[in-house]
């Protein structure tokens, strides 16, 4: 991924003086002649992509921090992670707060063009039969559709439900992954 | 929802919560970056029309229509675009050295650097009007003049946005808004001065130049 010249003030500025020396150039080109102008110019574009293309993006070297998460007191909250036409997963019986959360799960395409809806209704689906199998006396369960990524939607939650642990209905891919993103307890269902 | 309203209270107190987004890049960077990203594409739609409109010109270059009398030549005026050129230029090193200023805590670089980056700024749109002015042709002598005050016009009313922005951002430095600490304005208004400077490089390359 080439680096983004217009991220701040200063990178911009900097990207200015590279397009001034590349400018200096064409005119220069263009002096001799306008053909040789256009090629200076071509040879400029391409040599400024090459120079963004090779530029180390700033912060991708150092690792994402860990997405952290707390309760009050007295309380013990689960947030489950469950898959599209998933069945409800076993939870702690300490549980007093459920957070079910179901990804949409899109395609590229799908997810591009934004025809998401028949995905969200099918997570929907999915995220309310499950809150209705968890539900019981002095348990709070509830229910939201999450983003088109799993690990996104489930950082996404934890940002308005803190957790406690986190119940992962999938492969052990798909808990490290979360594992790697929150810095609560993961475990696999 | 009653247990999400619990959770809100809980972490919250009594102040809103904090927003919430699908995305590891911060709101403001990214509307920064769709932006300029729509910025890109309306200037290339306007470059793409210049470029079109050249080559099914052919050789003659710039040209009025034939019917248009031939009183006076076509002549660009390439030196005063030039002098423009290099007052912007140099608008957006002292853009850049009221940024830096200001991070430094030194309030007299900043406002003299806005100050300065907005005369410089009203120079250049001051001198680009009395161009128009002298020009010697208009819109409805043909495909290059029509092109010519697009291109050229599109960037104006950008310089003149980034004018109203320039504006605002030195009111606010004079009465103290700024300060190492906080000085988003400035960073944000800074990238898009450079941005527009780059742009009108572009732009004189292609209409003055080549």
């Amino acid at each position: 991924m080439p680096r983004n010249p217009f991220r701040s003030e200063a990178e911009m500025f900097r990207f200015l003086g590279v397009v001034i020396v590349g400018a200096v150039l064409v005119v220069l080109g263009a002096w001799i002649n306008v053909w040789v102008g256009v090629v200076v110019a071509v040879l400029a574009v391409g040599g400024i992509v090459w120079w963004l293309m090779q530029e180390p993006v700033p912060g991708a070297a150092e690792p994402t921090p860990k997405l952290e998460s707390h309760t009050p007191d007295g309380t013990h909250r689960v947030l489950i992670l469950v898959a599209p036409g998933g069945s409800a997963p076993a939870i702690p019986d300490r549980a007093t707060q459920v957070l079910v959360v179901v990804p949409a799960l899109a395609s590229t395409t799908e997810a591009l063009t934004g025809a998401v809806d028949d995905r969200r209704a099918e997570a929907e689906q999915t995220a309310q039969s499950i809150a209705r199998a968890l539900s019981r006396d002095g348990r709070s369960v509830r229910c939201e559709v999450g983003a088109d990524d799993p690990v996104l939607a489930v950082e996404d939650a934890l940002r308005t439900f803190g957790a406690d642990e986190v119940v992962v209905d999938g492969d052990d891919a798909m808990v490290e992954q979360v594992r790697a993103r929150v810095a609560v307890p993961v475990t696999r269902a | 929802m009653v247990a999400h309203a619990e959770a809100h209270l809980d972490h919250h107190g009594d102040h809103p919560p904090e927003p919430h987004f699908s995305s590891r890049i911060s709101p403001s960077i990214l509307g920064m970056y769709l932006f300029i990203g729509s910025e890109i594409m309306l200037f290339g739609s306007f470059f793409t029309a210049y470029f079109f409109v050249r080559v099914v010109n052919g050789d003659t270059w710039p040209s009025l229509l034939s019917s248009v009398p031939k009183a006076f030549p076509l002549h660009l005026p390439v030196y005063l675009a030039f002098i423009n050129t290099l007052i912007l230029v140099t608008s957006s090193f002292t853009m850049h050295w009221a940024l830096r200023s200001v991070k430094n805590g030194n309030a007299f670089g900043l406002r003299a650097g806005l100050l300065l980056t907005f005369l410089m700024g009203l120079t250049f749109l001051i001198t680009q009007v009395t161009e128009y002015l002298r020009i010697g042709f208009n819109t409805s002598q043909g495909a290059f003049p029509t092109i010519f005050f697009c291109l050229t016009g599109l960037h104006g009313c950008h310089v003149f946005v980034g004018l109203t922005i320039l504006l605002f951002m030195t009111i606010r430095a004079f009465r103290g808004h700024f300060d190492p600490g906080h000085h988003h304005g400035v960073e944000i208004g800074g990238i898009y001065w450079h941005f527009v400077d780059v742009m009108w490089i572009l732009v004189f390359l292609t209409v003055y130049i080549i």
